[in-house]
């Protein structure tokens, strides 16, 4: 089976955000970039269900530019087999209806049968590529997936929803978003980071895709805001006892949420 | 009239989300601002529909349960009919796992995105103002949408679910869904959180962190959490080391809450943590470290020992409530 798997470059998870001086974006000056961490979760169940069908290809995708071909080397290191990188000015990356009709197109130049995607980019936080894709695929879909079970043709996929879980039966091709708790994702070994180095990054533009520029933007961002501050806060001192009576009445008689 | 909302509400089982009442008293609200309706859309019985028409819709179409409407696909074939039948200027559900699974799956069709997981919306201008987190809430981007048809889903627990001065004309809506249309089948829905309070969705959260020491100690964090009536949340590090399952996890890279109650418990209070929690309205902690991090957001912090300050606060809580 040719699975494709969809990541995102984003800024480290410990990375302390500004925003830029034309107060629209985020200032990326000396940011250092990873994979958006739930897309770990999807590469490894492509490895997984590679390794376990003992035959077929892990291709990453994404859209992007060069920053986001070095880090697709990390999904190589972890044994990805190939990659395939969008990079065309004409793309909106702010615009995810726009990266996921170009991933459409890429999954089926590529002809894969299964194409996984990371729950959300940890960053913008869209949180609907994944919809996006399969739904301008007309595949079916599962998002926010903690197991996951292949079996003639049929994915079994249970995903997490409010106070339980929903077990989805969907046949081949399908979408699939990972979660936290889907697997453990593996470390690159010294051997995979030596072999990610003479893996192809196929370079694509929208004219290779046979795509033109989309036509329409869904919003305009007005500008961007830090977080209110907080009020500086109240240090309860005393005795355990008296600690916890006092806050106990605080969060009684002054804030009133207990 | 001019064009107006389309609120889907959700149902499951005869219990409305909570978040689709929020939403609903959201539409209404803004709607008054701008001088349009809200239309909504309910797949429930008579009963569901009258809890729901109560809470700012002007019209409510009620679909009969069938079986494609359990799955996304088939409400996604219901969403757009509407959206054709009624040309709607922006379509809104709650960003509820279903909610953020559909309106994608609706909004591609008409190639559009989704504003996902609003927090505000305000009018300007005869236009809406729509502000969301980015970086789990390190930052807030504010956007206007573009073009005549919108996408929106708001984050629950954040807006005000109040009722209208009248409720809804309710309207019977015949929804054929072609089965052939269902791509995704539900097999099985499992409640796990055996009747308690989903985290996302709960006034009051109670979170530990690595202070804890260990798995055999987050039964403290549960009891807190029972005893004030609100959820147990866990920081990354209590998840990556296997003491609790990840659906507990509040941060950037697990569940982002803001209930009016947060108390953290032995969590330092890392930039990733504080991502997910620090939009909360009134926040706690407890740490032996006094310049932990969480210090510096807290609204009460209490340095001292958890295992002592736990269990006298769950007694001290206990004896409030009786």
């Amino acid at each position: 089976m040719k699975i494709g798997v969809c990541i995102k470059k984003v800024p480290d998870t410990e990375t302390r955000i500004k925003i830029a001086p034309d107060g629209r974006q985020v200032s990326l000056d000396g940011v250092s970039f990873i994979i958006s961490p739930y897309d770990e979760f999807a590469i490894e169940a492509a490895l997984q269900l590679k390794e376990t069908a003992g035959q077929g290809e892990v291709v990453v995708i994404a859209v992007g530019d060069e920053e986001t071909g070095k880090v697709m080397r990390s999904a190589l290191a972890m044994g990805a087999d190939r990659a395939v990188l969008v990079t065309d000015p004409a793309v909106v990356e702010t615009e995810p209806y726009d990266v996921a009709r170009i991933l459409a197109a890429v999954a089926r130049k590529e002809g894969v049968e299964l194409l996984l995607f990371g729950k959300q980019g940890v960053g913008q936080d869209y949180q609907q590529v994944p919809a996006l894709t399969a739904e301008v695929l007309g595949w079916p879909a599962a998002a926010v997936v903690v197991k996951l079970e292949v079996a003639g043709g049929e994915l079994t996929a249970t995903r997490e929803i409010e106070g339980g879980e929903e077990v989805d039966r969907l046949s081949l091709p399908a979408v699939v978003s990972a979660q936290k708790g889907l697997n453990t994702p593996r470390y690159a070994s010294l051997k995979g980071i030596m072999a990610a180095k003479k893996k192809s990054i196929e370079p694509l533009t929208l004219a290779a895709l046979g795509q033109a520029p989309l036509a329409q933007r869904s919003w305009e961002v007005v500008r961007l805001e830090m977080p209110p501050a907080r009020p500086a806060g109240r240090l309860i001192d005393g005795e355990p006892e008296d600690q916890v009576k006092q806050l106990v009445e605080l969060l009684h008689t002054e804030a009133k949420v207990i | 009239m001019a064009q107006g909302f389309l609120v889907f509400v959700e149902n499951r089982n005869g219990r409305i989300r909570k978040g689709s009442l929020e939403a609903l008293a959201a539409a209404r609200r803004l709607a008054d601002a701008l001088g349009r309706t809200v239309d909504a859309v309910i797949v429930g019985d008579e009963a569901a529909a009258d809890q729901a028409a109560r809470f700012g819709a002007h019209r409510l179409f009620r679909v009969a349960p069938a079986d494609v409407f359990e799955s996304r696909d088939g409400v996604v074939e219901l969403l757009a009919g509407l959206v054709r039948q009624e040309s709607p200027a922006w379509v809104v559900a709650s960003a509820t796992a279903a909610g953020k699974d559909c309106l994608p799956a609706l909004a591609a069709r008409f190639e559009r995105s989704v504003i996902q997981d609003a927090t505000e919306i305000s009018v300007e201008g005869g236009e809406l103002l729509v502000k969301r987190p980015i970086y789990a809430g390190k930052a807030f981007e504010v956007v206007k949408p573009a073009g005549a048809l919108a996408f929106l889903t708001l984050r629950p627990n954040v807006f005000p679910a109040v009722e209208a001065p009248a409720p809804a004309t309710v309207v019977a809506h015949a929804a054929a869904v072609d089965p052939q249309r269902i791509r995704t089948r539900v097999a099985e829905v499992r409640e796990t959180a055996g009747g308690k309070v989903e985290l996302t969705e709960a006034a009051i959260v109670v979170s530990g962190g690595r202070g804890i020491k260990g798995a055999e100690h987050f039964p403290l964090i549960e009891q807190l959490a029972a005893a004030l009536g609100g959820a147990a949340g866990a920081s990354r590090a209590v998840v990556d080391a296997g003491w609790v399952d990840h659906h507990h996890q509040v941060g950037q890279t697990g569940k982002t809450v803001s209930p009016t109650l947060y108390v953290a418990v032995g969590i330092s209070g890392a930039i990733q943590h504080l991502a997910g929690m620090s939009s909360s309205k009134y926040i706690v902690a407890v740490n032996k470290d006094p310049d932990a991090p969480i210090f510096k957001v807290a609204d009460y912090g209490i340095v001292g020992d958890l295992f002592k300050i736990v269990p006298l606060l769950v007694e001290e809580v206990t004896k409030l409530k009786a």
